[in-house]
């Protein structure tokens, strides 16, 4: 101690507590965020599947991608993103993506299950990532009523109380999530695909992202106990039926009680 | 004398039913009302119904209003959701919530009624503003009815305040929104919205006191205030007579149409069932705020998507388009310690303001301009009005615009394109919708008076052309009957009405404002044909030709 106390004025020493400093911020959040990360990685890929994947991406991403998917002005690097980004992007179409936009659109899905599954394999060969969720998360068996006061608090603000999807600024928005599979719901919760935020196990566990699964699975097989929804988009289309369909019946009956006359 | 009357038998029912009316008569005479009334005479036509919507929707609402009364609880406290719709199982919602989940799921034929009485809030106030519109624009509003157009504003503004009351009360989500931008308003409001916000509240919003006051207001003192307008409204309609369109044999002094009873009693009676009868099948059919997709109120989540009823839309949509900035002036004020809100406030406040005190005062203000003080009981086809139409119809985009822009996201993600351009669009057409709209409302309608003016003048075109025997070529125009050429030529075309000194010999500045206003009103006229001018027009040239069309169309 006698040594670090005279020490402590070496012109040194500021940057060695500074490296200090951050090295432990640095191991914390590594720590932290590993923590965080959604484990459940019991799909093991063989080292087939890792290079039938790498030729796949050589052939149809690396464009954008970058070679070993490090990245380029035109795409992000993928080391990290996890299998389960590289299946929810090209297992519901949205990559290869077709144009630049504001954001991209779920399309015809272009790769096979099988392919889907070596490329998951060799993009998260390239780094530790969110794994495909497990069949147990996605059973639909959790808690509707707690899925829907965790939806309603962390997703219907974009994607609607009822699922039907809203507006983003320029151009993007939150789609419909009505058809969508449980385990794209479950991958786009923990890879935060687009503008969607990430949600971390921490922020909401495996078992809260099962019961919103529970809940969505739910309601879409509920459908709606008064009658056609209208899309689900409350007022404004509840306003725009009663100005065309009820007014306009209401006029075609005015005419017909009025006609007889001058 | 009348001794005499009593002591002969003026009259001995056969009848149980003839003596039971007999008995009621001599004591109430209904008779007299039912003559009275009998023989009150309507002018039929489809635009005048609007109005019967509205009342019919009203009863409507009374009528399911009630049943849901029976079930509804506006309390506040909390409770856990134990009923039959599975996805809010436990949930922890106020006991109003839990009471209009019941009325939706457990109570027989609830959901029904609930649906029914949501959609005649709907048609209620969107009847009631057709009818509005069709009141402005057709001038009906002018001498006598002045009084009656006010009460008939009332009206709407009552509507929509019985309307955003209701919507409330379910405390779900959705309507918690909403009662929180109401909330946001009146803190807006300077130095004392803070108070007015906590009064209304019962202390910090949502507290627990607010779902059980709009109660009262909803069930209570609105719909009586609303029967009160509506008394009086119908009152003003019997003394001041119905107007009718512009035609043949219709005047200022007469009411051309069917008396009351018994046919156009039957058809009105008749219209309440099908007005029910509409709105069941839609109550039936279509959902409308299905409040379990909503979930409880919590002040954290707001729902995308998340919209006032149709008719506070336009308040809504003015806040949506409200910058926050305009340039490096930042709207939201600090002066003297107080924030001042402006960026609430305005949008808010203003827009509406504008739009009831313009609506409100327009009768005296066209009054003023045209120094027409007379009475009128026949319309004006809005052609022939084109400065009152113009006007109209830049307050109805400008409404229009604001109104869309409260769906400015479902536009955004519906049509494809940029929220941010939508909002920067209806923006710009705030400002120049309204001018745009006046000028090509004033220039079709003029366009329509010359084409009036033409048809009266040298009759329809009839696609036939004949050849003269020096070899010219001319379209065969067939002339009207007396009936339609009446309606094209028979309405009155205001001059220009210069300044006029007053009684001391001065031009006032009023009077000069007066007078500038008038000639912006009038000054592009296309005068109605006269008769001088018709008979000139069928006087030359082709008369040989319409002639043997003319023999013809006397021969049928």
């Amino acid at each position: 101690m006698k040594a670090l106390s005279q020490k402590r004025r070496h012109p040194l020493a500021a940057i060695a507590l500074l490296l200090m400093g951050l090295l432990i911020t640095g191991g914390l959040y590594a720590a932290a965020t590993t923590v965080n990360e959604a484990k459940a990685s019991t799909t093991s890929y063989s080292a087939d599947d890792v290079e039938e994947g790498g030729k796949l991406f050589a052939a149809n991403c690396a464009t954008c991608h970058g070679m070993g998917a490090s990245g380029s002005g035109a795409g992000p690097s993928l080391v990290g993103v996890g299998a389960a980004a590289v299946d929810f992007q090209v297992g519901t179409g949205r990559m290869p993506m077709q144009m630049n936009g504001p954001q991209a659109l779920e399309k015809p899905v272009q790769f096979n299950d099988e392919q889907t599954r070596q490329l998951a394999a060799y993009v998260a060969s390239l780094g530790a990532g969110p794994a495909v969720p497990e069949e147990s998360l996605l059973d639909e068996g959790g808690d509707a009523a707690a899925g829907g006061e965790l939806f309603r608090t962390n997703c219907a603000m974009c994607h609607n109380a009822a699922a039907a999807g809203g507006a983003l600024t320029r151009g993007k928005f939150a789609p419909a999530l009505a058809d969508v599979s449980g385990k794209h719901i479950y991958e786009a919760m923990v890879t935060g695909p687009q503008n969607m935020p990430v949600f971390s196990d921490s922020n909401i566990t495996p078992e809260g992202k099962r019961d919103i699964i529970t809940f969505l699975k739910q309601i879409e097989t509920t459908g709606s106990p008064g009658g056609a929804d209208l899309g689900s988009l409350g007022p404004v289309a509840e306003g725009l039926f009663v100005w065309v369909a009820g007014l306009g019946v209401i006029i075609a009956f005015t005419i017909w009680l009025t006609s007889r006359t001058s | 004398m009348s001794a005499a009357s009593t002591a002969e038998p003026a009259f001995a029912a056969k009848t149980k039913a003839g003596r039971f009316t007999d008995f009621v008569d001599s004591r109430v005479g209904g008779s007299g009302i039912l003559r009275e009334f009998g023989r009150k005479v309507f002018p039929d036509h489809w635009s005048f119904m609007f109005g019967e919507v509205a009342l019919y929707s009203f009863v409507i609402l009374l009528l399911s209003g009630t049943f849901l009364t029976f079930f509804f609880d506006p309390s506040m406290a909390e409770t856990h959701y134990d009923g039959s719709y599975v996805p809010l199982k436990g949930v922890e919602m106020s006991v109003a919530y839990n009471s209009s989940l019941d009325i939706s799921f457990d109570v027989r034929g609830g959901l029904f009624m609930r649906q029914v009485h949501h959609w005649a809030a709907l048609l209620f106030v969107a009847s009631i503003a057709v009818h509005m519109l069709r009141v402005f624009f057709t001038g009906a509003f002018r001498r006598p009815r002045e009084m009656n157009w006010v009460v008939g504003g009332v009206l709407l503004i009552l509507a929509m305040a019985a309307g955003f009351t209701g919507y409330s009360l379910p405390d779900d989500l959705l309507s918690g929104n909403g009662l929180r931008i109401i909330d946001g308003v009146i803190k807006s409001i300077p130095v004392i919205g803070t108070y007015i916000s906590f009064f209304l509240f019962g202390g910090e919003f949502p507290g627990t006191a607010i779902i059980g006051r709009l109660y009262v207001l909803h069930i209570l003192l609105v719909p009586a205030l609303i029967l009160l307008m509506i008394v009086l409204h119908l009152f003003m309609v019997v003394i001041h007579k119905h107007t009718q369109y512009p035609g043949p044999g219709r005047n200022d002094n007469n009411v051309v149409g069917y008396p009351l009873g018994p046919v156009y009693a039957a058809k009105a009676g008749g219209f309440f069932f099908i007005v029910f009868g509409v709105l069941a099948l839609m109550a039936g059919f279509f959902t409308i705020n299905p409040i379990w997709n909503y979930g409880p109120y919590d002040p954290s989540p707001v729902s995308a998507g998340t919209q006032p009823d149709w008719y506070i839309g336009f308040v809504d949509g003015a806040l949506r388009l409200m910058p926050g900035t305009l340039g490096d002036w930042q709207v939201e004020q600090d002066w003297f310690g107080y924030v001042f809100s402006f960026n609430v406030l305005l949008p808010a406040l203003v827009p509406a303001g504008i739009l009831f005190t313009v609506m409100f005062m327009y009768p005296w203000i066209e009054r003023w301009i045209t120094k027409d003080d007379r009475e009128h009981h026949v319309l004006d086809r809005p052609r022939n009005a084109p400065t009152r139409t113009a006007i109209g119809m830049a307050g109805f985009v400008w409404y229009c615009v604001m109104w869309a822009a409260a769906g400015s996201d479902l536009i955004a993600t519906h049509f494809s394109v940029s929220l941010n351009d939508v909002t920067y669009w209806l923006r710009a057409l705030f400002f120049i919708g309204p001018i745009i709209a006046f000028i090509v409302t004033k220039r079709v309608a003029l366009a329509l008076q010359r084409k009036d003016r033409e048809i009266a003048l040298h009759g329809r075109e009839t696609g036939r052309i004949v050849r003269l025997p020096h070899g010219e070529f001319i379209e065969v125009h067939a002339p009207l009957d007396e009936y339609k050429r009446y309606k094209l030529v028979g309405f009155e075309s205001p001059e220009v009405l210069p300044a006029m000194p007053n009684e001391h010999g001065v031009v006032t500045r009023k009077e000069k404002r007066r007078a500038f206003l008038s000639k912006w009103f009038f000054e592009d006229r296309v005068a109605p044909a006269t008769p001088a001018e018709l008979e000139a027009a069928h006087g030359h040239g082709h008369a040989a030709v319409e002639a043997p069309e003319e023999a013809k169309s006397l021969s049928h």
